[in-house]
């Protein structure tokens, strides 16, 4: 349903009531916006000074290694993820206990456990095992894993999305279970699932944040090292959120792009697996 | 195991009740404050549909410990000082609420176009259609993603370690570096983060059940 079929066309009242209101909402957020300023100009947060830093060549180059670590720390985790949620889906589709089971299991337990809480088993409880790990690795594995579980349930959506009559046709013609997995309906979900992983690459572009508790230098770690030399706290951290809002949007919009040509291309708008496996990782 | 339940259970209490708090307030306050931004985005205010995206892109797209330290360690530097628990609670709630708009907006777009224009039809006002055919099914087609919402409000508490609270998950590591008890105290913990996801997935998908809707 499209919003505008809540109301109708505005009559005189109607849009007299209407353009009330946005007067009143513009000025409400006029008056939220000088508070801002006010309460950051009158603590000293604008002067030049704090800002000036971040047109400096030196600072530049900083963000832009650290943005590039925020990069490598995703593909990583994608890395892991991507095959591992394949891997968890298959074995959660599958016919064979032993196989559904184990899988089920694996995907449950790391959509249902924090990241952090992967993270902190990576840096606290493996070395008493003996098992010491890069920093490198301490970020991207608990990432990776958890969205492996998130992936496995994506790629489980979209050969669930496939008609049925696909599977039987394949049986029909004398194919065996796996080959019609394999070549029949495997590629469809495949190709109906990849705007869904580009969104959910998001979530690990989001996730990669935690390298400020690895002390791994993507953007959060390098603005914590700049603000201890700083002393900007406000500002570093306001011009990493625009980087990641950026990069996100970016993401997002190219997930959009590509699921809008996908279903001009199929002529089947309705299945949209990038509406029914939601962006919900909050952290 | 044994000391687990002899020395540390009062601080495994602790911070499960830290974490259903942070979750539990949360979920509630992100639940309201997305109503009013889906509210806003589906109005007819040009003003207001704008300021609706605009928050949305902003905060489904900042990672939550980027947005905690910002609020956390930044706003005393503005003249704010709100304290841990509430900046922390503050941070949950203004990304959830990004979360929860998208969520209840999708669940008004499953309306059919078809029986909101039948309403007018019948002379239903706006807010008659809202109250009688909208608001009911879009929240009964909702329950599972808001389920989902739970859970990422239960999961993104967690955070709240990162700034030295000490919840569930930040308890364990604290306990993990005094007693070296291996992976017992944190297999403790992730089974209680997923007897809650578990438990509140019953929950709605019960509810879900209970309340469907043939179309």
């Amino acid at each position: 349903m499209s919003a505008h079929a809540l109301f109708d066309t505005q009559g005189p009242r109607g849009r007299a009531t209407v353009r009330i209101v946005t007067m009143l909402s513009v000025v409400a957020a006029f008056a939220l916006a000088a508070l801002v300023y006010w309460q950051l100009y009158r603590t000293g947060q604008l002067a030049p000074s704090k800002w000036r830093t971040f047109i400096q060549p030196g600072t530049l180059r900083y963000f832009a290694d650290a943005l590039r670590n925020t990069a490598l720390a995703a593909l990583g985790a994608a890395a892991i993820g991507l095959p591992l949620g394949l891997v968890l889906a298959l074995g959660r589709l599958s016919r064979r206990r032993w196989l559904r089971l184990p899988s089920t299991a694996v995907i449950e337990l790391f959509r249902a456990v924090p990241v952090l809480l992967v993270i902190y088993v990576l840096m606290f409880a493996l070395p008493a095992y003996g098992i010491r790990l890069s920093i490198y690795a301490k970020l991207v594995i608990p990432i990776g894993l958890c969205a492996a579980a998130v992936l496995a349930e994506v790629f489980r959506a979209g050969v669930l999305a496939v008609p049925r009559g696909q599977t039987e046709a394949g049986l029909a013609v004398g194919l065996r279970e796996g080959l019609v997995m394999r070549i029949v309906v495997f590629p469809q979900a495949l190709r109906m699932v990849i705007p869904a992983l580009v969104a959910q690459s998001v979530v690990v572009v989001k996730d990669t944040a935690f390298g400020y508790v690895v002390s791994y230098p993507e953007l959060m770690q390098s603005g914590k090292v700049l603000v201890a030399n700083t002393n900007d706290l406000i500002q570093t951290y306001l011009v990493i959120t625009l980087v990641y809002v950026v990069v996100n949007v970016l993401i997002s919009a190219f997930a959009q792009r590509l699921e809008r040509r996908m279903n001009r291309a199929r002529g089947m708008g309705r299945v949209s697996i990038l509406a029914r496996v939601r962006r919900t990782a909050i952290q | 195991m044994d000391v687990l339940l002899r020395d540390y259970s009062d601080d495994f209490l602790a911070g499960l009740w830290l974490t259903l708090q942070l979750t539990g307030i949360g979920f509630v306050g992100a639940f309201v404050v997305g109503t009013v931004l889906a509210v806003f985005r589906i109005s007819p205010i040009p003003p207001l549909r704008v300021a609706g995206t605009l928050y949305v892109e902003l905060f489904r797209n900042v990672p939550l410990v980027t947005l905690l330290i910002l609020v956390v360690y930044g706003l005393p530097y503005a003249g704010l000082n709100l304290g841990f628990y509430w900046s922390v609670i503050l941070s949950i709630v203004a990304v959830g609420a990004a979360f929860a708009c998208e969520t209840l907006r999708s669940g008004i777009n499953a309306v059919s176009t078809g029986q909101v224009e039948a309403a007018r039809a019948l002379g239903l006002t706006f807010a008659g259609i809202c109250r009688e055919l909208v608001v009911p099914q879009a929240l009964r087609t909702v329950i599972g993603p808001i389920v989902t919402l739970f859970i990422g409000i239960l999961l993104s508490s967690s955070l709240a370690a990162v700034v030295g609270m000490r919840e569930l998950t930040a308890t364990v590591a604290y306990i993990n570096n005094r007693e070296a008890l291996g992976l017992t105290t944190f297999a403790v913990a992730a089974a209680i983060y997923v007897a809650l996801s578990l438990g509140a997935a019953g929950f709605g998908s019960v509810l879900e059940r209970r309340l469907r809707v043939l179309r």
